[in-house]
């Protein structure tokens, strides 16, 4: 079997991209930490609020630090609880200055949803038993969707949320 | 695709004398070269184009 | 020698296939251009059908039904061409159309029904009617049975020819047939230990990550298994119609034994923003997905190396001129083209989902969409058009005529148009953050939903000229099937440009590859299956209406 020239450079280039790519991508998450979302934490999902982040007065914004945040949700269909306002009403809104240390903390109680805060690199699965968290730094203020994105029923379309990262 | 009986008798040996005797009478393949290079270019461009989004969120 | 024609028995059995495949495409389709238009927000489906269930429709019609009877239907013609098909065969091969067959009517009444509006991943805990999923489960043996009779097949050909190595095209068969066994092993396992006995109640619970597992298992194996009967025609078929000849036969064996290695142990890349499953195990079979890349490497030089040599020999010279010497009038070159074009975008975004935390960017978003919209729909789909040109006719005893020909030119750039608006605009949008698989939605009145009407709007004008070319597809595959004057329509099989290039031939040794690609899968599944086991947490019990079945 004979490979032309050429083709023997154009692998050399192609394959040698491939590893650049991956030697950039391994650097980031295995010495920066930019690992995608892995949360190894499993609970009950038929009684999520057993655990501490998930009871109702924990949901919704925490902080836990001078400029640390946490962020509980808990979704189910078609709706993510980000816990109650003064008047006991859902909180819909939820507010986080930019530049912060965010993590976000979330689970499902009955199926499969998508957590995607549209326009960042939040997005990650939620399964029931597991834990789902991503810690990130919102720098970029501005109003941003936090929409369901995977199948969850037919209401999924309706289930979101609003995150304002503000100066 | 007709069977090449030719290939009956192929043996591991003989096969660099072959592959020496053809090296000198290789096709010209520039266009595909540029053509594949230039595939690969927009790889690279596409990828680092998504990255740069990724680092700037 | 072989035999110029393929014989009637064989015919039929190939074009029954190729009719399922159509009627798919003609209703999926359908599907298709009610969901852009519900989606643009100026349009609300009647008599209470709902989005999500003309979106299963769509996903398992198309993504299963017309691309699985297709491929088997290519498949069997292409060993009818290479290796011949005993009386055996043909009666194992109507069984197997029977049940792959009525799997798929089973399956289709329950979504019609609206007792299984779970898509075509059908994730639990989202629970479909049992039949549903008993329809998958007979839907996949079915396959099966075509797998072992394509292995069969070349089997019996070695016999008789000892030492031989084997045509290119039945080699390739038996290689796009053995991805799919080896992966289909992943979902039967988790419908037939997972669903059916949870649907119908013998269980209480299921394993929510387990059975997303193994079915990624499958998952992503089944794109190559659309794929890779698209490179057959690439290598074995097109340098025949350009009036060229196959680059090169070794290189082509190893892209495909490369596809069996790679294309299986990989299924972690649409797990990457999942929890449960350890980064570590996910990153190699990130690493994994790159190394199925290479084949495709491989073959973007052996296509245009075909092309450029094809070009030269009819004399024309410069760095492109070459491009002049190719049949751009000729549909049964063009469509495929197109589509080998639409890989390199395809492709290059492939690689971006595959890069585990880049995927955060795009994940499950309908930049998704528009991506498998390109490969699947585009490379795939152009290809099997530009193949339907000639084979339809070639099995029906019939000809391709000059007119049906500029209306498959036609056809393929009405494709490309409405293709390029649609899976462009989805490709934006996604980049955005829209999300995929979503009915029309403000989103409580946020300010990015409104950003992204504007590209909805885009598909759905994509998704109407897409409309548009598929009923003329659906046209002149009726009218090539029944209505084009009788006659002798070519099978085009390639030469090779070097008759006297020794393949290696530890390619045919089936044990060795086979051997590797299992090692491969245990490597990179064994030890975080077990771990996803012996960490899971207590099972789902199953969700019905309104979240799963309606």
């Amino acid at each position: 079997m004979h490979v032309h020239k050429y083709e023997k450079i154009w692998l050399t280039f192609g394959i040698g991209s491939l590893l650049v790519f991956l030697i950039v991508l391994g650097w980031g998450a295995f010495y920066q930490g930019t690992q995608p979302p892995s949360c190894l934490v499993t609970l009950n999902p038929q009684n999520v609020q057993a655990h501490n982040s998930f009871k109702e007065e924990n949901l919704g914004v925490q902080q836990v630090g001078e400029n640390e945040y946490v962020v509980n949700v808990l979704a189910s269909a078609f709706n993510y609880d980000l816990g109650k306002d003064e008047e006991g009403a859902p909180v819909k809104k939820i507010r986080i200055p930019a530049g912060a240390n965010v993590t976000f903390q979330a689970t499902t109680s009955d199926v499969v949803h998508g957590f995607h805060l549209s326009g960042t690199n939040v997005n990650m699965m939620l399964e029931p038993g597991y834990i789902s968290d991503y810690e990130t730094t919102l720098d970029n203020p501005g109003e941003y969707t936090l929409v369901c994105n995977e199948y969850c029923g037919v209401g999924h379309h309706m289930m979101s949320a609003i995150v304002e990262v503000y100066e | 695709m007709s069977k090449q009986s030719a290939l009956k008798q192929s043996s591991a040996h003989d096969v660099h004398e072959v592959e020496d005797i053809e090296t000198h009478e290789e096709p010209n393949l520039k266009g595909t070269f540029a053509a594949v290079m230039f595939i690969g270019v927009f790889i690279v461009v596409s990828w680092i184009g998504v990255y740069a989004l990724y680092m700037y969120r | 020698m072989l035999k110029n024609k393929i014989p009637k028995p064989e015919s039929k059995i190939a074009m029954a296939h190729m009719y399922v495949a159509f009627i798919a495409l003609l209703v999926g389709g359908l599907m298709g251009l009610l969901q852009t238009f519900v989606r643009s927000g100026e349009f609300t489906l009647p008599f209470g059908i709902g989005y999500y269930q003309i979106l299963t429709v769509h996903g398992v019609v198309l993504g299963l039904v017309l691309t699985t009877f297709f491929i088997i239907g290519f498949q069997y013609a292409l060993m009818s061409k290479s290796v011949g098909m005993s009386k055996g065969h043909r009666k194992w091969a109507w069984i197997g159309y029977i049940v792959t067959l009525a799997g798929t009517i089973m399956a289709a009444t329950m979504i019609l029904l609206g007792e299984a509006n779970v898509l075509y991943t059908f994730y639990a805990p989202l629970q479909a009617h049992p039949l549903y999923y008993i329809g998958l489960a007979l839907f996949v043996v079915g396959t099966w049975i075509a797998c072992f009779i394509n292995f069969n097949q070349l089997y019996q050909w070695k016999k008789q020819d000892p030492g031989e190595k084997s045509p290119l095209m039945a080699f390739m068969v038996v290689i796009n047939m053995l991805i799919w066994f080896i992966s289909t092993l992943g979902v039967a396992s988790t419908v037939l230990f997972q669903f059916i006995p949870w649907s119908l109640g013998m269980v209480d619970e299921i394993n929510v990550l387990v059975s997303r597992t193994l079915f990624w298992y499958f998952g992503h194996p089944l794109v190559y298994f659309w794929l890779l009967p698209a490179y057959m025609a690439w290598y074995t078929i097109i340098p025949k119609i350009i009036g060229g000849k196959i680059f090169s036969d070794g290189l082509a064996r190893l892209a495909f034994l490369l596809f069996l290695l790679f294309s299986i142990p990989v299924g972690f890349h649409h797990q990457l923003t999942e929890p449960g499953i350890d980064p570590f195990w996910k990153y190699i079979q990130v690493i994994l997905t790159f190394m199925v890349a290479i084949p495709s490497l491989l073959t973007a030089f052996s296509m245009f190396a075909s092309f450029e040599m094809a070009g030269r020999a009819k004399g024309h010279k410069g760095l492109f001129k070459w491009f002049k010497g190719l049949p751009w009038k000729d549909v049964r070159f063009l469509a495929p083209f197109i589509g080998m074009v639409a890989f390199i975008p395809g492709g290059a975004g492939g690689l971006i989902n595959a890069s585990n935390q880049l995927n955060g960017v795009i994940h499950n978003t309908i930049w998704v969409t528009g991506h498998f919209h390109l490969t699947v729909a585009t490379t795939v789909m152009l290809t099997f058009f530009g193949l339907s040109y000639w084979l339809i006719p070639h099995l029906k005893g019939r000809t391709l005529t000059p007119k049906l020909n500029k209306l498959g030119l036609i056809q393929t750039w009405v494709w490309t148009i409405g293709m390029s608006i649609m899976s462009g605009s989805m490709h934006i949008q996604g980049l955005l953050g829209a999300p995929r698989r979503s009915a029309f939605s403000t989103y409580g009145g946020s300010e990015q939903a409104q950003e992204w009407v504007g590209y909805q709007i885009a598909q759905a004008v994509g998704g109407s000229i897409l409309f548009i070319g598929i009923i003329l597809m659906v046209y002149i595959f009726f009218k090539l099937s029944f209505g084009t004057p009788k006659g002798d329509q070519e099978f085009p099989v390639a030469e090779y440009a070097d008759v006297n290039e020794r393949t290696p031939m530890v390619f045919e040794n089936w044990k060795l590859w086979i051997g590797i690609a299992a090692v491969l899968i245990l490597f990179a599944y064994t030890i975080p299956f077990i771990d996803i086991i012996q960490n899971s947490p207590p099972g789902s019990p199953g969700f019905q209406f309104p979240i799963g079945r309606g």
